[in-house]
């Protein structure tokens, strides 16, 4: 490549006002494109935070989720005497049988939408010591009270403390607010699981089990034991962080595919945009193409120049979308997960493979956008191209 | 004196669409070493068009184009483009400087086809700048000189690479007289001083004085 970047670089800076269109076009592409695949990112890393490297949740096998997951007394019953289950200060076993429920609530910017109501055994504040009361109290045993997630508090009416929740018959008193550091389960209502299953008339049967062994040394053979226990078959344990990010897998792939899609649309858009430059690019100046292949560059050094050009359009507008998709770092949203049916809280979240995969977007649009122009400048004739003053 | 430049039965066509338009017809000239040749004719009689086969930058439909011992109607459009680069420098009624860039580095250009370092081409390009009375406006843009500066500035560029043969089309075309004098008179100085065979289309007969030989051009033939 003959001719200099410096050439490149100044005929860039020269027509600001086709360039800047067409740099806004790649760049919001661009913005767009991160943006959704930080969102999905953002999904991922809330429900895989949800999780605990050292608990273990046990849901039916045919069940994609909590809400269609059934364990019944028996399986509770057979559970408790598996090997390995750890043991409370108190002598308890660390287990929290816990029925799941989705119930209405009306938003505060309007509207209804479903919340995830979550009754949890004794041993709850042991077992998920990442959920931290921030403000009122803990709810009692035995009653019915009820704990609001953050998420929930600030986004709901009539979720804050000392309001009266509606469902299933009875009246659940809302005690605290808890805090779970960013993850799904800020997005939950908590309570006692024994209330919330005889409001339900669900007799015994509950969504999940979550326990925590003695050592996750031992979760192959508790496993095991799990496994061939034939009263167990239509059950299966996992550890709870994997089942919450096999959970986030369905809902961030579609978010990931709607907006690959989107986004290839917009970028027709953007690609034609900077075709449509570099013509114009081309078209102005056929006569300094003539004198440079006059000179003796190569057709080869015209086509590298025209693209080189085109190339720095897509990567400035690249920079241009990626940084204003990481601002959006600085935003909570909250969207209907499909794995819970229930609004679920999380942020954009920014990852070394969105900033790759943006660029390499961004220069394919440079490339597929410059390159037929490109190829016409190349292939001018230079007698014509001299001739066209 | 050995001719430099030997256009041997030379003709060439264009073609609009299947309609065949005859533009030199079998014209043959030879060019001395050391030459300054004028070449005068009608609007359309073909002098752009021979200039550009000697220049290499066009291909003859018939005959041969022989320059320094190279027939270059025979060359590949690669090794056409090295020779030119090595052999040629081009000067254009319109200058044909690159806008974006300074005086120095439209200058340099040529010369980025060259292996010369960095350094060295600085050096030629000052020598070449200064040449033509231009070493204080080496930074200057094309818009921030005058036609006759940017005139000058292509000359520069023609002649720092040191071709063999410097090609002129109407180079004072666009020219005030004062402008066109002084580029006439810097032309004149290459021939003379640095033995620069030069070959100059011209439709002004001032400038056609300068030369040392003027050949006439009429309807695709010499007379
Ligand atoms: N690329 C081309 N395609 C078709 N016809 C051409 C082409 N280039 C030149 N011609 C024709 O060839 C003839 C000679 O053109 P040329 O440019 O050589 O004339 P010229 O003597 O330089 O004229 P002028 O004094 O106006 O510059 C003209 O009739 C022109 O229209
Ligand atoms: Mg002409």
């Amino acid at each position: 490549m003959k001719i200099p970047f410096k050439y490149t670089l100044k005929n860039f800076g020269s027509r600001k006002l086709t360039t800047g269109i067409t740099l806004i076009g790649i760049s919001l592409v661009v913005f767009v494109f991160a943006a959704i695949l930080m969102m999905a990112y953002g999904v991922q890393k809330t429900l895989i935070a949800t999780g605990s490297k050292e608990n273990v949740i046990v849901i039916r096998k045919a069940a994609n989720g909590e809400i269609s997951s059934l364990v019944e007394g028996e399986v509770q019953d057979v559970i408790r005497t598996l090997p390995n289950i750890a043991t409370n200060s108190d002598g308890k076993q660390m287990i929290s049988n816990e029925p799941v429920v989705i119930i209405n609530l009306e938003r505060e910017k309007g509207g209804m939408s479903n919340v995830t109501v979550r009754g949890v055994g004794q041993v709850i504040q042991e077992l998920r010591p990442q959920v931290k009361i921030i403000e009122g109290r803990m709810f009692n045993f035995g009653v019915k009270e009820l704990i609001a997630g953050r998420s929930i508090n600030e986004r709901f009416k009539g979720a804050k403390i000392g309001d009266i929740v509606k469902f299933a018959g009875d009246d659940w008193k809302i005690v605290g607010t808890f805090d779970s550091g960013g993850s799904g389960f800020d997005s939950e209502m908590w309570g006692d699981a024994d209330q919330l299953l005889s409001s339900f008339n669900r007799g015994n049967t509950v969504s999940s089990v979550t326990l925590r062994l003695d050592n996750m040394s031992n979760w192959e053979s508790f496993k095991r034991a799990f496994d061939v226990d034939k009263r167990l078959k239509q059950h299966e344990p996992k550890i709870e962080q994997k089942f919450f990010e096999e959970q986030s897998e369905a809902m961030a792939t579609f978010i990931r595919i709607l907006g690959i899609f989107i986004t290839i649309i917009f970028s027709f858009g953007a690609i034609i945009g900077a075709m449509i430059t570099m013509y114009a690019a081309v078209a102005n100046r056929t006569v300094e193409i003539g004198t440079l292949r006059a000179l003796g560059f190569k057709r080869r050094s015209i086509l590298f120049a025209f693209m080189a050009e085109s190339l720095l359009i897509s990567v400035i507008g690249w920079l241009v979308g990626i940084i204003l998709a990481s601002l959006l770092s600085f935003f909570k949203v909250s969207t209907l997960n499909f794995g819970s049916f229930s609004e679920l809280e999380f942020s954009f979240a920014l990852e070394p493979s969105i900033i790759v995969s943006s660029l390499i977007f961004a220069v394919v649009m440079g490339i597929l956008g410059g390159f037929l122009p490109a190829v016409r400048a190349a292939r001018l004739n230079i007698v014509k191209a001299l001739r066209a003053a | 004196m050995s001719a430099i430049i030997s256009v041997q039965n030379v003709s060439k066509s264009y073609w609009r669409d299947s309609l065949e338009i005859p533009v030199l017809n079998n014209i043959s000239i030879e060019v001395q070493e050391g030459d300054f040749l004028a070449l005068m004719g009608p609007s359309g009689s073909g002098k752009t068009t021979l200039l550009n086969l000697i220049a290499g930058i066009d291909k003859p439909s018939k005959g041969n184009v022989i320059v320094a011992g190279t027939d270059i109607s025979k060359l590949g459009e690669s090794a056409l483009a090295k020779w030119r680069a090595n052999s040629v420098g081009f000067i254009f009624q319109f200058y044909n400087l690159i806008p974006v860039l300074t005086a120095f580095e439209n200058v340099e250009l040529p010369l980025l086809l060259t292996k010369l370092s960095k350094s060295q081409r600085k050096k030629q390009v000052e020598t070449a700048l200064t040449l033509v009375g231009l070493g204080e406006r080496m930074y200057h843009y094309p818009k921030q000189l005058s036609g006759g500066q940017e005139q000058r500035v292509a000359i520069a560029r023609a002649i720092v690479t040191d071709p063999v043969i410097l090609v002129a089309d109407e180079p004072t075309g666009d020219l005030d007289k004062n402008s066109a004098s002084e580029i006439l008179t810097l032309m004149e100085r290459l021939n003379s001083e640095f033995k620069k065979t030069i070959i100059m289309v011209t439709h002004d007969p001032h400038a056609a004085e300068k030369a040392k030989q003027i050949r006439h051009l009429e309807k695709g033939d010499l007379v």
